[in-house]
């Protein structure tokens, strides 16, 4: 058998498009309603990014980590507290009706659930012909069904005619979710956010998407941000993974090295929770897996992500951090470079100690689950 | 299970006609449960047979509609019309006392066999606390019950419990909503494990929460598993993490289980089509990658199921015997059963969707 290069087999370096959309320090603050005054849920922080046409990002993190805060803040349906977004390098703006029809014709959002994006009311055809009405030059009946058919053809729904009449309750999970990807496609945008694109579908057709989702970027050169928590499913279709912790962005680079050499304590520790049955290989037998070692349960406890009204001082992985030292729980870690276009925010890696070269990866065995 | 001669009224005239043996805990067989109307039955679960060993993990892996909830429902008797089981026999053995026909049991033998036989910890297990009252009044609650425990004893059994699952004593008093996420979660599984129950069934309990919590969250109940002895049935649409965690898979599909087998053997040789592309669809976190396909097509509409193998219409390795008969569930050696005309010569597979 020979291998067919997987979605994500190119390397960065093939020429650097210019960005079409980017956030460049990027902050959310949401005002807390139940609460004292004046506080705020701390969701995002500084965070940028870049999307490139025809590349993939991924955004990988916990929930509540403000993967969604940040997509909905590059879509512009939410007020960014301080930083900007730019589109083609000018501040984007959705004030106003027509400014945000114009933002939606190049940026477009598909969401999670395919069982709640699509109006149960109507059919195939009507939701996918209003984006065409609204956003788009057709010019008449011949046209629009042309272009429906060329929709459908584009998401792999075929024949056309089986699913232009259909109801969103009588197609299967997966096909739904073409139907809202064809939707987002229907006005030809330039950006295409997805959050948790596949994680409500079952197992068996998640690769069908992500495959779809890959040749769309690769025909179509859409500039792509994937919001998921499963970073296998990231390495496996993006080029680049930005692993968000708490509102920040701990960690950036290509799937491939954030994923075999992971700078940042949070990312190993992401990596080693994440179900991988190759592991098995590794064991002599599963009951090797757990060592009934620790009496009290506390040596697998790794806490829980901070509340976000109160963040902690300094990194925000610090109460959680097997190889927290002073300096993490004061200063906010710098943004380190540990390979060309992967860097980390972790004081490790600005101080590695003495026997480490690259810490943590070097030194994590305790962190091995 | 030397109690023979036990006057279970409920009991099958002979229950030990097939007596499964000592290991074994929860022998189903034949287990068919529709839906809907015996005019327009919707077959969810069709002849399932399984058995549960004491002090094992057993995965049910199986997509949406496979009918691996029900078929726990079924055997929990918690199904509701118009769930109606068809046919099967359900038999649980438990370490004391007589053995139990849990299809047929009355509702006073359910009370009894529930907390102290089985437990379970349902999907979205963060919210089955009761929001209204304090952990100790649900946990001493279940004690006083079942165990007609004094308050003090009860309350010092649940600290012990809370304990077990790293939850400090002191938090005892607290209300759900003064526990965080993770902390309820563990507290669900403490609160189902207090009567030292033989069984405990799991229908996706961390799907709700993130990788790492699931991991924290699993670890424990396989160290709970390991120091009380309990098995457990784990029930999840994703086969990477029954992989890691249990002894015994079976993997269902169109509400038949398709192939079962110890978890290593399935993992690097499965025999179904079916479990070899659910198998395939999880892209590698390590090692090199190529283009992986997951298994096309969509699961079976259980209205209009084939006559023959319900995986056959996604099946690449279909021919025409498939389409006339189901394909029985057959032995095939080394503890594995796999419902497959193609079983014996399916080309060697590769494994973790590698080349």
């Amino acid at each position: 058998m020979t291998p067919e290069p997987h979605p994500s087999s190119r390397t960065p370096a093939d020429s650097e498009p210019a960005p079409v959309l980017e956030a460049v320090d990027v902050t959310v603050h949401y005002p807390v309603h139940h609460g004292p005054r004046g506080e705020t849920v701390h969701a995002l922080e500084n965070a940028s990014l870049r999307l490139r046409p025809g590349r993939t990002v991924a955004l990988v993190g916990e929930s509540g980590s403000g993967k969604s805060t940040f997509a909905r803040t590059l879509a512009l349906a939410q007020e960014p507290t301080s930083g900007s977004i730019l589109l083609h390098g000018e501040p984007a703006s959705a004030r106003g009706r027509r400014a945000r029809r114009a933002y939606a014709r190049r940026v477009q959002m598909v969401l999670q659930d395919p069982f709640g994006s699509l109006n149960p009311l109507h059919r195939v055809r009507y939701l996918l012909e209003r984006p065409l009405r609204l956003h788009g030059s057709v010019t008449g009946r011949e046209d629009v069904e042309q272009r429906l058919r060329a929709l459908l053809e584009r998401v792999r729904l075929t024949p056309p005619e089986r699913f232009l009449d259909a109801f969103p309750h009588e197609l299967s999970g997966g096909q739904r979710q073409r139907v809202a990807i064809a939707r987002a496609l229907a006005v030809q945008p330039e950006v295409l956010l997805g959050d948790e694109l596949v994680s409500m579908l079952d197992v068996s057709i998640r690769l069908e998407i992500l495959n779809l989702l890959a040749a769309l970027r690769d025909e179509e050169h859409l500039a792509m941000l994937y919001i998921t928590h499963d970073i296998a499913g990231a390495r496996y279709f993006t080029d680049e993974i930005a692993v968000m912790y708490a509102g920040e962005i701990v960690e950036y680079g290509t799937a491939e090295d954030v994923t075999q050499t992971p700078a940042h304590p949070y990312t190993r520790l992401l990596l080693d929770s994440t179900p991988d049955p190759d592991r098995m290989e590794f064991l002599a037998g599963r009951t090797n897996d757990v060592e009934d070692t620790a009496p009290d349960a506390a040596d697998d406890d790794y806490g829980e992500p901070p509340d976000l009204v109160r963040p902690p001082s300094g990194c925000r992985f610090h109460p959680r951090c097997p190889f927290a030292r002073p300096e993490c729980s004061t200063d906010r870690p710098p943004r380190v470079q540990v390979a060309d276009g992967h860097w980390a925010h972790c004081w490790l890696l600005v101080q590695p100690a003495a026997e480490e070269t690259r810490a943590p990866s070097a030194t994590t065995p305790e962190m091995t689950l | 299970m030397t109690s023979l001669g036990n006057t279970h009224k409920n009991m099958p005239a002979n229950p030990h006609e097939n007596s499964p043996g000592q290991d074994v805990l929860l022998d189903v067989e034949g287990l068919s449960v529709d839906y809907g109307t015996e005019a327009d039955p919707l077959p969810a679960v069709s002849e399932v047979s399984l058995r549960v060993r004491r002090g094992d993990i057993l995965g049910i892996a199986g997509e949406s509609g496979s009918g691996k909830t029900t078929l726990i429902n079924a055997l929990l008797r918690l199904l509701r019309p118009p769930a109606q089981v068809r046919s099967g026999r359900a038999t649980l053995y438990p370490r004391s006392g007589t053995p139990l026909d849990l299809l047929h049991a009355d509702a006073k033998e359910l009370r009894e066999a529930r907390w102290e036989q089985t437990a379970v910890v349902f999907q979205s297990a963060m919210n089955a606390l009761n929001p209204v009252s304090r952990l100790s009044a649900q946990f001493t609650d279940v004690l006083r019950t079942h165990r007609r425990m004094p308050k003090s004893e009860a309350r010092e059994h649940a600290a012990h419990m809370l304990e077990l699952v790293g939850i400090p004593a002191a938090r005892l008093d607290s209300y759900p909503h003064e526990l965080s996420g993770g902390m309820r979660q563990r507290a669900t599984i403490a609160l189902s494990l207090v009567c030292e129950p033989d069984l405990l069934v799991m229908d996706e309990p961390t799907t709700a929460v993130d990788v790492v919590m699931q991991r924290q969250i699993l670890r424990q109940v396989i160290r709970l598993q390991r120091r009380l002895g309990f098995s457990v049935v784990f029930i999840t649409h994703d086969l990477s993490l029954l992989l890691e965690i249990a002894d015994r898979i079976a993997v269902m599909y169109g509400g038949r289980i398709v192939e079962s087998g110890p978890v290593g053997a399935l993992y690097r040789d499965p025999r179904h089509p079916y479990t070899r592309g659910l198998r395939d669809s999880f892209p590698p976190l390590r090692g090199p990658m190529r283009k992986l396909n997951g298994i096309p097509g969509s699961p079976p509409d259980l209205r209009r199921l084939p006559p023959g193998c319900p995986f056959e219409p996604r099946c690449p390795y279909a021919s025409s015997e498939c389409t006339t008969a189901v394909p029985e569930l057959k032995d095939h050696g080394a503890d594995r059963l796999v419902a497959c005309v193609h079983a014996d010569t399916l080309p060697v597979p590769t494994v973790g969707g590698r080349v």
